[in-house]
C-alpha cells in the first residue's frame, strides 16, 4: 500500500515534493488541491505538471477515502463507517443542529482506557489512527462544507495518539490547510496528564475533561485511568494554565443513577473546580450491553443541573443525538467488525 | 533524590539488570525514596526524552527498586532499557498512582507483566488472604513462580494459554473466570494487564454478581 498523502503538513508536502525532484512550491500546490478543494485524484490536480502527477500517483495515494456504510438517525444524525488500519473499521458521528453541524472524529481504533461505561472500551484496542485517518472523516462525509465544530470525542483517547491528533490540529488550524478557528475544534481527555499539558502547550484548541464524579475513590471505579492520572494532579495542572480568555475547558459528566447524582457530588464538584473558568457538560447515560450502571430520571438529571447553576458553575444538559443507530456518546464501536 | 513532582526527573544508575525469561526483564536501581506498593514510576533514556510509567516491581523496605517490563520490538522505550548495562543512567520520576493494596482478603488478576504490582505488594508484607491468578502463554513465562507456590499454596492459580504442565489450568485467565460458579462478592478484585484483559474480566466478574465498586483495574497503556 502507498503512503497517503492527506493528513500532512506544508512542511512534509514540501519534503516529499522535493524528494521527488519537483519544485518545493509542489507541495504548497498539493495543500491547496487536498484541503481547499474537492479532488479525489492526482488527475484532477490540474495545476501539477503531468510528470509530478505521474511521479506522485508512482510514490502516493491521495488517502482521501469515502465511507463505507452510512446510518440515519431518525433526529437526523448521521453515522458514518470508515475502513481504517488493516482490515479495521471506524465511525464517525454527524450531528446538525440548527445552525450548528459538529462532526465527532474517532483518534484511535477501539480503546485502551477501558471505561465501565463505554462500548468502544469493550472492544480493546487495534490500533492508532493517522493524521490522515482522522482529517479523513471530517473531509470525506457529504457534509463537510456545512461543518461548524469538530470534536474528538469519538472512538478512542485522542491524547493516547497525541502527535497524530496535534498534527491533525496543525492541518486543520493552519491558513495552508483547512484554515479553521481553533475555537471550533474540541479535543476530549480522560485526562492523561503529561499529554494533555503536551496538548495545552502546543494547540489552542478546547479542552474537555471527563470527569463522571468528583470523588477520586468513586472513579478509579469507573475509570481505570485514574489509578495512574489521580483527577487531583489533573485539576491542578488545570488551575495553573493561563487558558486566556477565548479558549474554553469543560468538564464532561455522564450521570449514572444513585451513583454519582447526589446533593454531595454537587457540592464536591464546586468545590474542586473552584478557581477554574469552565463549565459542565452533563451527558445522560446510554446504558451499553451488560452494564451494572443506568442513567438517573429526567428530573433526577434537570434538579442536578440546577443545583450547579445555583452554585455558579456553567451547566448544560447535552442533547442525546443519535442513540437509534448507537452514535451517542459511548456506544461507537466496530467490535463486530474488528472480531471478523 | 527523586522530587515529589510528577512532571521532575532524576538520574538514577543501574545497579542490576536480568532477562528472567525471552524478552522479559528485570532492571535494578538503589531505592532512595518511599513509595506504596502497586505505585508507578516514570521512565526516560534522557532528561528531556519521552516518558513511560512502569509498575514497581519490588517491596516497599527493599534497598532496590526493581522495573519488570516485556521488550516490545516497535517499541519505544523498551529496547532501549533492555540494551542497558550496570551503571548507565536513566532518569524516573517520583513514584505515583493508586493502584495500591491493603491487607483485606481480595483477589489479585494479572497476566503477563501486569504481575509487577502485585509483587510489590506480595513483596511489602500484603499477600497474606489473597488469591493470585496469574495468566501467562507459556509455562516459562510465571516468574516469581517459586515465591508465590511457597506462599500462596493453592491460592496461587496459574493459567496458560498455550502450554500444558502441572498444577496449570489449560486456559486464558479470563475463561478460567467464566468457569467459576461461587466467586466471593463481597472481595475486592484487583485486576491489571492490558486493556482486552482488564474489560473483558471486569465484564465477567460483573456478570457473576461481583459489584463493580468492588473491582479495581490498572491497564497498561
Amino acid at each position: 500500500m502507498r503512503e497517503h498523502l492527506f493528513g500532512k503538513t506544508l512542511e512534509e508536502l514540501k519534503d516529499l515534493s522535493v524528494k521527488l525532484g519537483l519544485p518545493a512550491f509542489t507541495g504548497r500546490q498539493l495543500a491547496e488541491w487536498l484541503y481547499k478543494k474537492e479532488i479525489s485524484s492526482f488527475d484532477e490536480m490540474t495545476n501539477l505538471s503531468l510528470k509530478a502527477r505521474a511521479l506522485l500517483k508512482e510514490h502516493y495515494d491521495t488517502g482521501i477515502i469515502s465511507p463505507t456504510d452510512i446510518q440515519v438517525s431518525v433526529d437526523g444524525t448521521k453515522k458514518y463507517l470508515f475502513p481504517a488500519l488493516e482490515g479495521k473499521f471506524i465511525e464517525t458521528a454527524y450531528i446538525p443542529d440548527g445552525l450548528r453541524h459538529t462532526v465527532c472524529v474517532s483518534s484511535q481504533v477501539g480503546c485502551k482506557m477501558g471505561c465501565l461505561f463505554c462500548m468502544t472500551g469493550k472492544q480493546g484496542f487495534q490500533g492508532n489512527l493517522s493524521s490522515g485517518e482522522i482529517l479523513n472523516q471530517y473531509r470525506s462525509i457529504p457534509e463537510w462544507k456545512s461543518i461548524t465544530n469538530l470534536v474528538y470525542m469519538g472512538m478512542g483517547e485522542p491524547l493516547d495518539n497525541l502527535e497524530e491528533v496535534l498534527k491533525s490540529l496543525e492541518v486543520l488550524i493552519s491558513d495552508w490547510g483547512f484554515a479553521l478557528s481553533p475555537r471550533r475544534i474540541t479535543v476530549s481527555t480522560i485526562g492523561i496528564t503529561p499529554a494533555m499539558l503536551e496538548f495545552l502547550n502546543r494547540s489552542n484548541a478546547h479542552l474537555a475533561v471527563s470527569l463522571h464524579t468528583p470523588f477520586e475513590e468513586e472513579r478509579r471505579k469507573l475509570m481505570p485511568v485514574q489509578q495512574v492520572y489521580p483527577l487531583k494532579e489533573v485539576l491542578k495542572e488545570i488551575k495553573s494554565w493561563d487558558f486566556g480568555r477565548q479558549r474554553r475547558v469543560s468538564f464532561e459528566y455522564i450521570l449514572f443513577k444513585d451513583f454519582n447524582d447526589s446533593l454531595s457530588h454537587v457540592n464536591e464538584l464546586s468545590k474542586i473546580l473552584h478557581g477554574i473558568r469552565c463549565r459542565i457538560n452533563l451527558i445522560r447515560f446510554h446504558p451499553i450491553p451488560d452494564t451494572p450502571l443506568e442513567s438517573p430520571d429526567e428530573e433526577t438529571i434537570q434538579a442536578f443541573k440546577e443545583k450547579l447553576t445555583a452554585k455558579g458553575i456553567t451547566t448544560t444538559i447535552r442533547a442525546s443525538r443519535g442513540q437509534d443507530i448507537w452514535a451517542a456518546c459511548g456506544l461507537l464501536s466496530t467490535k463486530k467488525l474488528a472480531d471478523k | 533524590m527523586t522530587t515529589n513532582d510528577s512532571h521532575q526527573v532524576s538520574p538514577v544508575s543501574i545497579s542490576f539488570t536480568e532477562e528472567l525469561t525471552e524478552g522479559i526483564y528485570l532492571i535494578g536501581f538503589r531505592r532512595e525514596f518511599l513509595f506504596r506498593a502497586g505505585q508507578v514510576i516514570g521512565i526516560a533514556m534522557e532528561e528531556k526524552g519521552p516518558r513511560r510509567l512502569y509498575s514497581i516491581c519490588s517491596g516497599e523496605q527493599e534497598e532496590e527498586i526493581h522495573i519488570l517490563y516485556k521488550v516490545v520490538d516497535d517499541g519505544f522505550l523498551t529496547p532501549q532499557l533492555s540494551d542497558l548495562e550496570i551503571g548507565e543512567t536513566i532518569w524516573i520520576t517520583a513514584p505515583g498512582g493508586e493502584f495500591t493494596g491493603d491487607k483485606d482478603p481480595a483477589v489479585w488478576i494479572a497476566t503477563g507483566t501486569g504481575i509487577a504490582p502485585f509483587y510489590s505488594m506480595f513483596r511489602s508484607g500484603l499477600g497474606e488472604n489473597k488469591t493470585l491468578l496469574h495468566g501467562n502463554r507459556f509455562m516459562e513465562q510465571f516468574n516469581f513462580y517459586d515465591e508465590f507456590r511457597e506462599a500462596f499454596g493453592q491460592n496461587y492459580i496459574r493459567c496458560s494459554s498455550a502450554d500444558n504442565g502441572e498444577e496449570v489450568y489449560q486456559g486464558r485467565v479470563t475463561r478460567y473466570l467464566e468457569e467459576q460458579d461461587a466467586l466471593n462478592p463481597a472481595l475486592k478484585y484487583y485486576l491489571c494487564g492490558s486493556a482486552d484483559m482488564v474489560v473483558e474480566a471486569r465484564d465477567i466478574l460483573i456478570s457473576k454478581g461481583i459489584p463493580f465498586s468492588n473491582i479495581i483495574s490498572e491497564i497498561y497503556f
